[in-house]
């Protein structure tokens, strides 16, 4: 019997591992709720957009079935109709081991809403793939995975881990791959747990706000701080690649917290501040697995070129989705698909995508570009760096340049596109015209209102309707000018519509286009950078986070930047010390509370004692100061008295020599830089420091002792209070 | 078929599928075998599409095309060695396609579909085929007659044996991929000497085994295992090595020239085996190669016979090489602001490069280990027209290439 029962427990043991084993899940949020992409978006939904001619969604989905996730939630939102068509006709429905479920909803505007509509279906039971379906990766989620599962054994609190991407500190490199903002992320290098989030956003610019809590921490480079037994990783210009992995408790979070629109900035961020939860956020850095998402044009442009050059490989366009049409690659990153006809004269540069069906001109020269099916291109053509889509005729002698162009799109002969340019679906451009950089014409015309989509409405080009909400004058003369000769900017024959670029985004247009930053503007935003750190040392209250940046990039060494930041913190803890000690004086509080106030003070801003003794004496001497004085003597007086009255304060913190001696070393400092009116008084006041059995002999010989060696400036005290420490000499002589 | 890695596996596993799919393929009356190749054809043409570089695949399309072909032909030359005088009066008549197809068969396949013939009919089948064989005249010739019952059962009672003996032979093939490690490494004895230094670069598992056998038939040698960068797949076979109790050191890829001197016998794996005798190899092979032909040191591929494919490396339905991803050679991190397409001209500087296999040219391998035994890389296409059949060679049923495959290879080194 005994082998019998245990096999019996082995099966029960067995069982209670398949009730707790579930299918990897994973939720593929099929709509950005961003306007990034606008104005192709407003016909086709941005995960259908094809990605180096591949719909980006594919990309998402196939690495989900390949890193074992079993069943996929598809939640549509906008352009639901043509998501869910493309998913029935492509052969993701019909693949063992990997269900599509789509889920359709008409009202939702962000992420929060997708989250709480998916709740309330009650599909998901247990951790499953946070991803948004204009992700591309090549990543292994078994050891994410792994170690969710595991931290979330010994801590229930640990509801997400999100995954980031190791890159090189360097924020322009970040800014100009991907072009989104700067972020900033303090992870604790040991637990992975992250401590803090932050977007860098013009109103945050070069300043970022850090809580009391972490500034004690010191959120230096990875700096060792013995005492809190911590040490933090500050870690700059992550790209945040929007995969996360979650618990259930997320769903029921975002339902919690109705107000929670965007993943990041809500959620993440609501979770970090609220610490009554106690919910925690563990990071996972992969390092040579690739993992990006397409936030805009230019990280469009980034990742495409990722993708040629095998970065996300399997994903490349030789390898996957090969049984539609098969594409090969050949010398230098050319990828070929069949049917191509080509003109022997034509020159096909390297890192370059042909599409099935493409006709080539003579003459015509294309590098770095995408071109898609069935297109047709003229002879004497330039393409560079542009991406052009299915079926789209672009006749002789066109010029083109950084440009993305949708299906259809028809370009006469002649014309050019300078970089930036965005054409949206069967946009016409008419001969020999010139397309400015960075504009975008589409047949759509450009809605008022940003985020109603309802109000859009199609008016082709002979409607002079001018929509009665104009509320911009800008766009008002746009849309007179556009209405009644739409043709005349895109030349004779041109159909579409030019939208115009609100003044204010019109700076940050070479951040997101398509086309590489110019170089004057990359040379503009270091200097924004070096700006912000210049003002930063002079406004000392804030951490530098510039200033480490601007280090990181010139590869020198981060000590000086720690240095830097104790000494902002040491001015910040000095100003707090000097406004509790006035509110002690002022009202009346007795030394013991004093102290415990100074104690917390001090640990929150990880100060040693002897800091503590400088501060406190700092402010002793303001406070001395403030009382109203006439003569020199007066001044001495009421020093004399403060002295006194906090006598024990001071004597509390400065119990060793080398606290005394920062005493001492903070009021020469004083008297040289800030409080002038002391210098005349320096060794009297040392002498009843003396008295006062506040500094020790041995702590004044030895600041004699120390300044010998110093230049004549630093020197002024010293032998100003000569006398004394001649009497004090010859003192301890007798006694020896 | 992607995450399929090593060909043996991927080998065992195409064949199983297509063993599936010859059990589960219904066919007509009439012409059995041509339904059999055209299902067999249709889902080889997809796994092959699936991953072209991964030329075992079409290899093993190619063997069961060929088994169906011989299998077929057995049974029509049986029941034609059975009645001889009817079937050679009737051999013009004979609407199954496949006996057009076969008088076209080069000498080679057909001395190979009678070398299949040779096993003895039984009588069962002598006189199972008597009727059947006698009917397929009778019935084009004069139209339906009485015959009908017995003739379809004749059919089905065909069908069935026809497809049973595929699949014996497909199981058969199965069985020959699964052991060709230990076919080859009984060889090891006979190639591997008392105190050689043997040299091998990345990881086989085909060399792994050869090696092993040798050291249990307590021969002492030691070997230089080269680490094979960038996946490094020598430290894992060092590693094995060593629990294996072989004495084996470790060297940089770079540094085999260095070494080569001192080595008696270079033993490495193979991706490929081309009907040229050439070797399609892991990246770094090449140099091994022509190293170790510097130094007149004998270089032995050792590869199962589902590695040997009946196809010319100029062929344009070669897919010769495989560009891996560049993180394997450099971390993304660590590089992210040398790919920064945003500023500048819009293009990169650097481009990284990581193709996964190397052509080595017939002239500088020395001896070929199959699991029939060691050839000289002139043999080979002697030893292919043994296991494939010319009709298949082109697979796929419409080319598409042709136009523009002028310069298909996209192989860094020009030959």
């Amino acid at each position: 019997m005994p082998p019998q029962r245990k096999g019996a427990a082995a099966r029960v043991s067995e069982d209670t591992e398949d009730l707790t084993r579930h299918p990897l899940q994973a939720i593929l949020l099929a709509d950005s709720f961003a306007t990034k992409f606008r104005p192709i978006t407003l016909e086709r939904p941005k995960v259908l957009l094809p990605l180096v001619n591949v719909p980006m969604i594919d990309y998402t989905l196939a690495w989900l079935e390949s890193a074992g996730v079993e069943e996929v939630f598809v939640f549509c939102c906008a352009h639901s109709k043509q998501v869910i068509e493309y998913l029935e006709k492509s052969e993701w429905f019909s693949q063992p081991n990997f269900s599509v479920v789509t889920i359709e909803s008409h009202n939702s505007v962000s992420a929060g809403d997708a989250l709480r509509l998916i709740y309330e279906r009650n599909v998901i039971n247990g951790d499953f793939v946070l991803i948004s379906g204009d992700t591309v990766s090549n990543m292994s989620l078994t050891q994410v995975i792994q170690e969710h599962k595991e931290r979330r054994k010994k801590d229930s609190n640990a509801v997400m881990t999100m995954v980031i991407k190791q890159s090189k500190p360097s924020p322009i490199t970040h800014q100009s791959r991907l072009g989104t903002d700067e972020l900033f992320l303090a992870i604790d290098p040991q637990t992975k747990q992250l401590l803090f989030y932050e977007e860098k956003t013009d109103s945050y610019r070069g300043i970022i706000p850090l809580d009391n809590a972490l500034l004690g921490d010191n959120p230096s480079i990875c700096l060792h701080n013995d005492k809190a037994g911590v040490s933090l990783g500050f870690v700059f210009s992550v790209p945040d690649c929007y995969i996360d992995i979650c618990s259930q408790e997320v769903l029921s979070l975002f339902t919690d917290n109705f107000d929670y629109q965007h993943l990041r900035r809500h959620f993440v961020k609501g979770l970090l501040v609220d610490d009554i939860m106690g919910y925690k956020i563990f990071t996972h850095e992969i390092h040579s697995s690739y993992a990006a998402r397409i936030d805009n044009y230019r990280s469009y442009d980034t990742i495409s070129k990722d993708i040629i050059q095998r970065w996300t490989y399997p994903f490349v366009p030789d390898v996957m989705f090969s049984g539609n049409s098969a594409t090969h690659l050949e010398r230098e990153g050319m990828y070929r698909a069949s049917e191509i006809e080509q003109s022997r004269s034509a020159h096909i540069g390297p890192f370059t995508v042909i599409g099935k069906g493409t006709k080539i001109g003579n003459n015509s020269k294309i590098s770095n570009s995408v071109i898609g099916k069935g297109c047709s291109i003229g002879s004497n053509v330039s393409i560079t760096g542009s991406y052009i889509w299915d079926s789209v005729t672009i006749e002789d002698g066109c010029d083109i340049r950084h440009a993305i162009i949708c299906d259809g799109v028809v370009i006469k002969s002649g014309a050019a596109l300078e970089p930036g340019v965005v054409l949206s679906f069967k946009v016409v451009i008419g001969q020999q015209c010139i397309v400015p950089s960075y504009s975008k014409v589409s047949l759509y015309q450009q809605p008022t209102v940003e985020d109603s989509d309802e109000e859009l409405e199609y008016a082709d080009n002979s409607s002079g309707t001018v929509d009665s909400s104009i509320t911009c004058t800008v766009d008002t003369l746009n849309r007179e000018m556009m209405s009644e000769t739409p043709a005349s900017q895109l030349g004779p024959g041109g159909v579409g519509h030019v939208w115009s670029i609100c003044e204010g985004a019109h700076e940050e247009e070479w951040r997101h286009s398509v086309a590489p930053s110019p170089a004057d503007k990359l040379a503009e935003a270091i200097q924004s950078l070096e700006d912000d750190l210049e003002l930063l040392n002079l406004d000392g209250n804030a951490l530098s986070v510039s200033g480490e940046l601007k280090s990181g990039r010139n590869g020198t060494d981060s000590e000086d930047d720690d240095v830097e930041d104790s000494r902002d913190d040491s001015i910040y803890y000095e100003k707090e010390v000097e406004a509790t000690f006035l509110r002690a004086v002022n009202e009346n509080i007795k030394v013991p509370d004093v102290i415990l106030e100074m104690n917390s003070l001090r640990l929150s801003y990880n100060m040693t004692s002897a800091d503590c003794a400088g501060a406190i004496f700092y402010a002793m001497m303001k406070q001395a100061l403030e009382i109203p004085h006439a003569t020199a003597g007066e001044l001495r007086k009421s020093a004399a008295s403060i002295i006194d009255a906090w006598n024990k304060l001071l004597k509390f913190y400065s119990k060793e020599i080398d606290d005394q001696i920062e005493v001492i070393m903070k009021f020469e400092e004083m008297c040289l830089e800030s409080v002038k009116e002391f210098s005349p008084h320096f060794s009297q006041i040392l002498h009843l420091l003396y008295d006062k059995d506040i500094l020790e002999e041995d702590a004044i010989l030895r600041w004699a002792d120390e300044k010998k060696d110093a230049e004549e400036s630093d020197k002024v005290f010293v032998k100003q209070s000569e006398k004394l420490i001649q009497w004090l000499r010859e003192a301890s002589e007798e006694e020896d | 078929m992607h995450k399929i890695e090593g060909s043996q596996a991927t080998a065992r596993q195409a064949a199983e599928l297509l063993r599936s799919v010859i059990s589960q393929q219904r066919v007509p009356y009439t012409n059995q075998a041509g339904a059999l190749i055209d299902a067999v054809r249709a889902v080889g043409e997809q796994l092959i599409a699936a991953n072209p570089v991964e030329l075992a695949v079409g290899n093993i399309v190619r063997r069961v095309l060929h088994i169906i072909r011989e299998e077929n032909l057995s049974l029509a030359t049986a029941a034609i060695a059975g009645l001889n005088l009817s079937a050679a009066s009737d051999g013009d008549d004979d609407d199954d396609g496949e006996r057009d197809e076969h008088t076209v068969l080069s000498a080679a396949a057909v001395a190979a579909a009678a070398r299949s013939t040779l096993r003895p009919p039984s009588l069962q089948t002598l006189l199972e085929d008597m009727p059947e064989s006698a009917t397929i005249p009778h019935t084009t010739s004069s139209g339906g007659d009485s015959e009908g019952k017995s003739k379809s059962a004749d059919k089905s009672s065909r069908t069935r044996r026809l497809k049973h003996d595929i699949i014996e032979a497909v199981n058969e093939l199965i069985q020959d991929i699964t052991t060709c490690h230990e076919q080859i490494a009984e060889q090891a004895i006979e190639h591997i000497h008392q105190n050689e230094v043997i040299l091998t670069l990345g990881s086989s598992k085909t060399v792994l085994e050869f090696l092993y056998a040798a050291k249990e038939k307590r021969r002492s040698f030691r070997v230089f295992v080269a680490e094979g960068a960038p996946r490094y797949q020598g430290h894992l076979l060092a590693k094995e090595l060593v629990a294996r109790g072989l004495q084996t050191t470790l060297i940089t890829d770079s540094a085999v020239f260095a070494i080569i001197s001192r080595v008696n016998m270079v033993i490495v794996g193979a991706h490929a085996v081309m009907a040229n005798g050439g070797v399609i190899a892991p990246v770094g092979l090449n140099m091994v190669a022509l190293a170790a032909q510097k130094h007149a040191v004998p270089f032995v591929v050792l590869a199962g016979s589902h590695k040997l494919c009946p196809l010319y490396p100029h062929n344009p339905e070669v897919l010769l090489n495989e560009l891996r991803s560049p993180s394997e050679l450099l971390d993304f991190g660590e590089f992210s602001d040398c790919l920064d397409f945003g500023s500048g001209t819009g293009s990169p500087l650097l481009h990284v490069v990581n193709p996964a296999f190397d052509y080595v040219p017939p002239k500088l391998v020395s001896l070929f280990i199959t699991d029939t035994g060691g050839h000289n890389p002139s043999y080979m296409y002697r030893l292919i027209a043994d296991y494939y059949s010319a009709d298949d060679l082109v697979v796929r049923g419409r080319i598409a290439s042709g136009k523009l495959s002028s310069d298909r290879f996209c192989l860094l080194y020009s030959r």
